[in-house]
C-alpha cells in the first residue's frame, strides 16, 4: 500500500487515509484567460510515466493539503512537502534524480550544484 | 469472399482435421517483418486497433495497413478486462456508438468466421440507493428514446433472474435494477484473435514486440514512426493504445486531456453454474459474472491516483470482495485464483476521444476509461471512418478532443462513474 508522510503532522499515512488531488503546481487562469488556457488548466495533464508531482489531502488525519513527488511507474516515493511551496525541495529533486538520472526538473534550477 | 490463408473454420474443417490428428491447422495470422512504408500505421494491436484495421479493409478497401504492438497481441487491456458488453448509456452519442458495437458483436463470430463466444446473457445494474433508482429510471427513459432496449425491474423479478443475490441488505438493500437483456459477455482474447486473423487474411501486417520509440514529424505532418524494428514510414498514423496515449501523443508533439490509472480484476476458482447474468453493483463498487469455465469474474474500482503499474492497490480488492460478499453471500468461501491490473486512460467527462489532432495526419482513439472492451467493434468502425476519410463520421463526430475547449462534454460520469 502506498504510504506518504504528511509534512504537517509527520504521520506516515496509508493511502486509505488520504485523498488524492491530482497534478500539483497548476496555475489558476485569471478572468482574462483564453479558452485554450482555461482548457489546459482544467483538463490538460502531464500524465507523466515517471517523476510526478501531485496533491494529496490527509483526509482522515490533520485534514491538510500537501504535495508529494512519486514515480508513477515504480511507485517509489521521493518525498512530501508543504502545499505553500512553488517547487519540490532540493532533497526531493535529488532523490528523484538518483532513481531516474535522465529526469530533469521542468522549472528553473538555481541550486543545480547542490543536486548534481 | 476469398478463401482465408488460415483456412475457413467450419464444422467440416474440424471433422477433417480430427482425422489428421489436428496436425494441419494453419497459423491464424502471419507474423511478418515490417516493410519500410505503409499507407496507414496503427499503433496498438489491442481490440480497438485491430478492429480499426479490420473496418478500414472491410468498409474502405484499404489494406496497406500495419498494426504495430509493443507487447503481444491483445495483451493490454483487451486481455485484462472483465468482458462485459452493454449499451445502456445515458447520453445520445454514447448510446449510439456503444449500441453500434453491441449490434456488431451480435454477428461478429459469423462476420469474422471466428467464435468470439458472444453470450447475450443479460446484464443488470443494481440500484441500491434512492439516488440510483432515480438515475437508472432516467437512463431507461433515455434509452427508450435512443432505441436501446433496457428496462427497469423490481426486486422480486431481479431475485428470480439472480437467485444467489441477497436483496435485503444489510447495508444496501437492492431496490431494483436497470436490465439490458441484450447485454452480456464475450471471450476477450477471441475478439482480438478473430480481428487479427481477419486482418492478416486481408494482407495487413500485424507486428508484435515492436515498441514505438519516436514519431518523426515535419511541416505539421507525421512522416514515420521509429520502432524497435526500425523506421516505418506512413501516410497516416492512428494511435490506439489506451493506457499510454499521453506518452504517444507527447512523441507526436501534442497533449491529451487524459490521466492514466490502474484498474484491477480477479477471478475465483471455478464452480458449477450459479449465475447466468452479469450483475453490476455500482454503489458498492463491484461487479461479477460467471465465465464459461465456471470462474466468478470480479471487477472493482480504479486507483484514484495516476500510475502505470498494471497492478492496482490491494485495499481495492478488499473493498470489492467485501461489497460482493454482502450482495452474494454464497461466494464468501470462494478462493481467488488470479488478480491482475491494467492501465486505463480517463478523460474529464469519462467519455472516449476519437479525434483528429493538431498533427494533420495523426488520429487518436483513446480515453475509453474502464469500459473499452464493450465498444471494440463500434470504436473500430468509427475510427476506420475517421482515418480513411480524414474527418469523423456520425458515430465519432461528438467525440472530438476539441469538446473540452468548447465545453461540449458527453458527461457519463454519473451513468458510469465507477468501473464498468
Amino acid at each position: 500500500m502506498l504510504t506518504l508522510t504528511c509534512p504537517y503532522c509527520g504521520v506516515p499515512a496509508e493511502e486509505t487515509e488520504l485523498s488524492p488531488g491530482g497534478e500539483a503546481h497548476l496555475k489558476r487562469v485569471g478572468p482574462g484567460g483564453t479558452s485554450q488556457e482555461f482548457e489546459d488548466y482544467l483538463f490538460a495533464r502531464k500524465n507523466i510515466k515517471g517523476v510526478h508531482f501531485e496533491r494529496w489531502r490527509h483526509a482522515y488525519g490533520c485534514g491538510k493539503w500537501f504535495l508529494a513527488a512519486r514515480d508513477t511507474h515504480t511507485m517509489q516515493v521521493f518525498g512530501t512537502y508543504k502545499a505553500q511551496t512553488a517547487h519540490a525541495t532540493d532533497e526531493i529533486v535529488g532523490n528523484a534524480r538518483q532513481a531516474r538520472p535522465e529526469w530533469v526538473p521542468d522549472w528553473p534550477q538555481p541550486s543545480e550544484a547542490v543536486v548534481g | 469472399m476469398p478463401q482465408p490463408q488460415s483456412g475457413r473454420y467450419s464444422v467440416f474443417a474440424i471433422a477433417r482435421q480430427a482425422l489428421r490428428q489436428h496436425q494441419d491447422w494453419n497459423r491464424a495470422w502471419a507474423s511478418p517483418e515490417p516493410r519500410d512504408r505503409y499507407k496507414i500505421v496503427i499503433v496498438g494491436a489491442g481490440g480497438h486497433g485491430l478492429a480499426t484495421a479490420y473496418y478500414l479493409g472491410k468498409n474502405f478497401g484499404i489494406t496497406d495497413v500495419a498494426v504495430i504492438e509493443k507487447g503481444w497481441l491483445g495483451g493490454g487491456n483487451t486481455g485484462r478486462n472483465t468482458t462485459i458488453i452493454r449499451s445502456n448509456y445515458l447520453q445520445d452519442p454514447s448510446a449510439a456508438i456503444y449500441d453500434k458495437a453491441l449490434k456488431l458483436y451480435e454477428n461478429l463470430s459469423q462476420d469474422l468466421n471466428y467464435n468470439v463466444m458472444f453470450s447475450p446473457r443479460g446484464l443488470i445494474m443494481l440500484a441500491q440507493t434512492e439516488h440510483e433508482v432515480r438515475g437508472y429510471r432516467r437512463t431507461v427513459y433515455a434509452n427508450t428514446l435512443q432505441g436501446v432496449s433496457t428496462e427497469w425491474i423490481e426486486p422480486a423479478r431481479l431475485k428470480r433472474l439472480v437467485p444467489i443475490i441477497n436483496i435485503d441488505g444489510p447495508r444496501y438493500p437492492v431496490l431494483g435494477g436497470l436490465y439490458q437483456a441484450r447485454g452480456g459477455t464475450a471471450r476477450h482474447d477471441a475478439v482480438a484473435w478473430g480481428y487479427a486473423r481477419a486482418c492478416s487474411d486481408m494482407g495487413m501486417h500485424i507486428i508484435q514486440n515492436c515498441e514505438v520509440t519516436g514519431i518523426e514529424t515535419a511541416d505539421g505532418q507525421v512522416r514515420a514512426v521509429n520502432t524497435a524494428k526500425g523506421r516505418i514510414a506512413c501516410g497516416k498514423l492512428a494511435l490506439v493504445v489506451a493506457g499510454h496515449s499521453s506518452q504517444l501523443a507527447d512523441m507526436a508533439g501534442f497533449r491529451l486531456p487524459i490521466e492514466s490509472v490502474a484498474l484491477q480484476a480477479m477471478v475465483s476458482e471455478p464452480i458449477k453454474p450459479c449465475m447466468d447474468v452479469v450483475v453490476m453493483a455500482n454503489t458498492v463498487h463491484g461487479y461479477m459474472s460467471q465465465s464459461d469455465k465456471g470462474e466468478m469474474v470480479i471487477g472493482g474500482g480504479t486507483d484514484s491516483y495516476n500510475n502505470f503499474t498494471q497492478r492496482g492497490s490491494w485495499h481495492h480488492i478488499e473493498e470489492t470482495v467485501r461489497a460482493l460478499i454482502e450482495t452474494f453471500p454464497m461466494i464468501s468461501r470462494l478462493k481467488m485464483l488470479r488478480q491482475w491490473g491494467g492501465i486505463v486512460d480517463m478523460t474529464g467527462d469519462r467519455s472516449p476521444i476519437l479525434s483528429a489532432t493538431p498533427v494533420g495526419n495523426v488520429f487518436v482513439n483513446c480515453g475509453w476509461g474502464t469500459g473499452g472492451f464493450k465498444a471494440i467493434p463500434g470504436s473500430g468502425w468509427a475510427m476506420a471512418e475517421l482515418v480513411a476519410q480524414g474527418r469523423p463520421g456520425p458515430l465519432a463526430a461528438a467525440f472530438g478532443m476539441d469538446r473540452f475547449r468548447a465545453g461540449r462534454f458527453i458527461d457519463e460520469s454519473v451513468a458510469a462513474g465507477v468501473a464498468h
